[in-house]
């Protein structure tokens, strides 16, 4: 099997995860697809790492993985806490940003 | 040179109990006025101690020097805050101390019942400080912080009652016309500077000789500009008449007897300049000329009695001022009639004070009259005034100004008639309008209510002074010509050896009886003209009165040539700062504020928005690094 294939995923997930960041409008699913395209961007390290035979693509992807946890841990806690205190998810109705 | 370790007390105590006062405020409202008479007495005391060591000595170690410290010191550009003590200054410091003090003492009285009296006995001893350190300073720096100092002493003091606008309007006047004086100072200072490298008296005394007449007459024509501000010299004298209306003690000591002779003082110190350089003489003798005449004939039309005699004071000191212009032989005179001018005029301005003081405020002479029987001891002091101003011998205006129309004859030549005739012709207005100030003031028959004014005697704490400055009058001329006293006193300083001989018109015998004929008549004019005088000044009166009576229009001149023309430039200025610069400004920020109206819209607070933005942002960017590296 062709290498380059798992790049053309990597890409595909990618663009997945931006288009769904920008359409959909639940904070769950905006975080989901976050999180998507840092995964295709793990992928696409750990596939350069084969290609040039070297660690180093593999030890970037461990760093985006802490990150990705990191993420999880606070972004659903505000997302919560949102949802709480206005009864919705929407990333929408949180707009206060332009006042 | 004889160097001194006190001369700087001169200053310090009138200044320290000046910011003492007035820091104080009215805690020191009970012994405010005490303090400052005492130390003016102090420091008349210091100046006579002086006198007496300086006259001990002899030859060039009368002259002594204290350096206060390092003023400025930039490269070789060196000035050093220091004193100089010399037989001129002494001259000045005498008067300033002296009849600062007397009148001091008078106005311990006179104001008494002001509440605002410890402040002008602060605003005194600024004057005084002031003015110590304008004839003490050895450079012209030095001189110029002494020269601001007395302008703003005297702008506080003509404007000591500012309640009334008329009066803050005149301390206005008079600190406008200084400033168009002090300009020419700063401008001597500079030129200079820039000729000989120095600001000091020695310095520049030594340059002078070697500069180029151009620089010299440029030098004096600014010292005269400055002189004129000061000293309410033509052009700039409008500024003399309003200044009275500042207290009389006031218009006795700065506006009479010391400030405003400054001006003759800087002429005299720089009579170096004018030495080298016969176009600043002649500018200065023009001046002085010009103003004894404006001055005596503003004097006759006046019924105002402060201001006939402030008239008559810008026109003495054009005597004094012409004489300083005569070359080295007129210094010493010059001085001469300040020091006797501000006996007389000093003495003749308390005694109008009193005049005042017993009249409620009365100012107006046509309603005063037979006064003599009510203020006895002003009116003989003020006589003694009167006699020594007009010049009778053997008062002490006769020696004095006998020798100005004397040298002012022997100028030679063309100049020499028509200076002597100006002088002469001063002389006999002098007669005139102080004879007719006189019979206006103290005989005649009494013009005034007898219902609400009383007129009494003053205390004497007021008359006082005024009998020691009378006793003044009648001696003080006699002592400075007696054997040519002044000449020889003031020769290290003036070197009249340097006079260029002038041709003698006239044997000073005939200058004499020609100039008592002249005052003869204008008494005798006075007497005739004035022996009814109408209560309401009359109205059909010739043009000539009319334009006198309005100080021979230099204020209308002024305001149609100067304040006028420059209204209309600030407003044009105002009008093209406001729409071209203002424009331009405004212009910048009303662009940015359009455009960012416009750009904020993207700010529209949804996350997704801004996740597209950056996201169209990062492919732009990877495109754009694609095609460059392509």
């Amino acid at each position: 099997m062709d290498i380059s294939n798992y790049l053309y995923l990597s890409i595909i997930l990618f663009t997945i995860g931006a288009v769904g960041v920008v359409i959909r409008r639940n904070a769950i699913v905006v975080f989901m697809c976050v999180e998507l395209m840092l995964n295709a961007a793990n992928l696409a390290f750990v596939t350069f790492s084969r290609i040039n035979g070297n660690l180093d693509g593999q030890v970037a992807s461990f760093f985006t993985m802490v990150v990705a946890a990191c993420a999880v841990g606070v972004c659903l806690a505000i997302i919560v806490t949102i949802y709480r205190s206005r009864r919705s998810a929407s990333v929408d109705d949180a707009s206060l940003l332009k006042r | 040179m004889t160097t001194s370790t006190h001369l700087v007390y001169l200053i310090a105590l009138p200044l320290f109990s000046a910011a003492l006062l007035l820091v104080l405020g009215r805690l020191a409202d009970k012994w405010g006025h005490l303090l400052a008479t005492v130390v003016s007495a102090s420091t008349f005391v210091i100046g006579v101690t002086e006198f007496f060591a300086m006259h001990s000595r002899s030859g060039a170690a009368r002259a002594t020097t204290q350096k206060l410290f390092d003023w400025i010191s930039v490269g070789t550009f060196k000035v050093d805050a220091a004193l100089l003590l010399d037989q001129l200054s002494i001259c000045f410091v005498l008067l300033i101390t002296g009849v600062g003090t007397l009148i001091h003492i008078y106005s311990i009285a006179y104001m008494s019942h002001d509440r605002d009296r410890r402040r002008f006995f602060a605003y005194l001893n600024l004057f005084i400080a002031a003015m110590l350190l304008l004839v003490l300073g050895n450079s012209y720096l030095n001189l110029y912080v002494g020269w601001e100092g007395v302008g703003l002493a005297s702008y506080l003091l003509i404007g000591f009652w500012n309640q009334k606008p008329a009066y803050a309007t005149a301390a206005k006047k008079a600190f406008v016309a200084n400033r168009v004086g002090d300009v020419g100072l700063s401008l001597a200072i500079m030129i200079a500077f820039a000729q000989f490298g120095t600001v000091s008296f020695a310095g520049v005394a030594a340059g002078a000789p070697h500069a180029s007449s151009a620089a010299l007459a440029a030098i004096g024509a600014m010292l005269l500009l400055a002189a004129a501000g000061k000293s309410a010299q033509f052009p700039l004298q409008s500024w003399l008449g309003d200044a009275m209306a500042g207290p009389t003690p006031v218009s006795a000591l700065i506006h009479a007897a010391t400030m405003v002779t400054a001006g003759v003082y800087l002429i005299t110190r720089s009579n170096f300049i004018f030495d080298a350089s016969s176009t600043a003489r002649l500018f200065v003798v023009i001046v002085g000329a010009v103003t004894l005449l404006f001055g005596a004939i503003i004097g006759t039309a006046k019924d105002d009695i402060k201001k006939a005699l402030a008239a008559s004071t810008m026109s003495q000191i054009g005597y004094m001022i012409l004489a300083t212009g005569l070359g080295p032989v007129g210094y010493a005179f010059a001085i001469m009639h300040l020091l006797t001018h501000g006996f007389f005029k000093a003495g003749m301005f308390l005694g109008a004070g009193s005049v005042m003081h017993g009249m409620n405020d009365e100012v107006n002479m046509r309603r005063f009259g037979g006064l003599n029987r009510f203020l006895p001891i002003t009116a003989i002091t003020f006589g003694f005034g009167y006699l020594a101003i007009i010049g009778v011998p053997p008062f002490a205006g006769f020696y004095s100004k006998d020798k100005i129309i004397e040298t002012a004859f022997n100028a030679g030549g063309a100049k020499g008639y028509i200076l002597g005739i100006c002088a002469l012709l001063g002389a006999g207005l002098t007669a005139f309008y102080m004879t007719r100030l006189i019979v206006m003031t103290f005989w005649g028959s009494p013009r005034w209510s007898r219902d609400e004014q009383h007129p009494h005697e003053s205390p004497a704490l007021m008359w006082v002074p005024m009998a020691i400055l009378a006793v003044g009058s009648v001696a003080s001329g006699f002592l400075f010509s007696f054997g040519g006293s002044m000449v020889h006193w003031l020769a290290p300083v003036v070197n009249p050896t340097n006079a260029e001989g002038g041709a003698e018109l006239m044997k000073p015998i005939v200058v004499s009886l020609l100039a008592l004929a002249v005052v003869g008549v204008g008494i005798a004019y006075a007497l005739v003209k004035y022996r009814t005088v109408p209560v309401e000044a009359p109205e059909k009166v010739s043009v000539f009165t009319r334009i006198a009576r309005r100080d021979l229009m230099q204020d209308a001149f002024n305001e149609a040539v100067l304040m006028r023309p420059g209204q209309k430039l600030t407003a044009g200025l105002v009008w093209a700062d406001y729409s071209f610069v203002d424009g331009l400004v405004r212009a910048v920020g009303f662009t940015l504020g359009a455009t960012s109206q416009g750009v904020r819209k993207i700010q529209n607070g949804y996350a997704r928005t801004y996740a597209l933005v950056m996201l169209v942002g990062v492919l732009a960017l990877v495109a754009t690094i694609w095609m460059v590296t392509l």
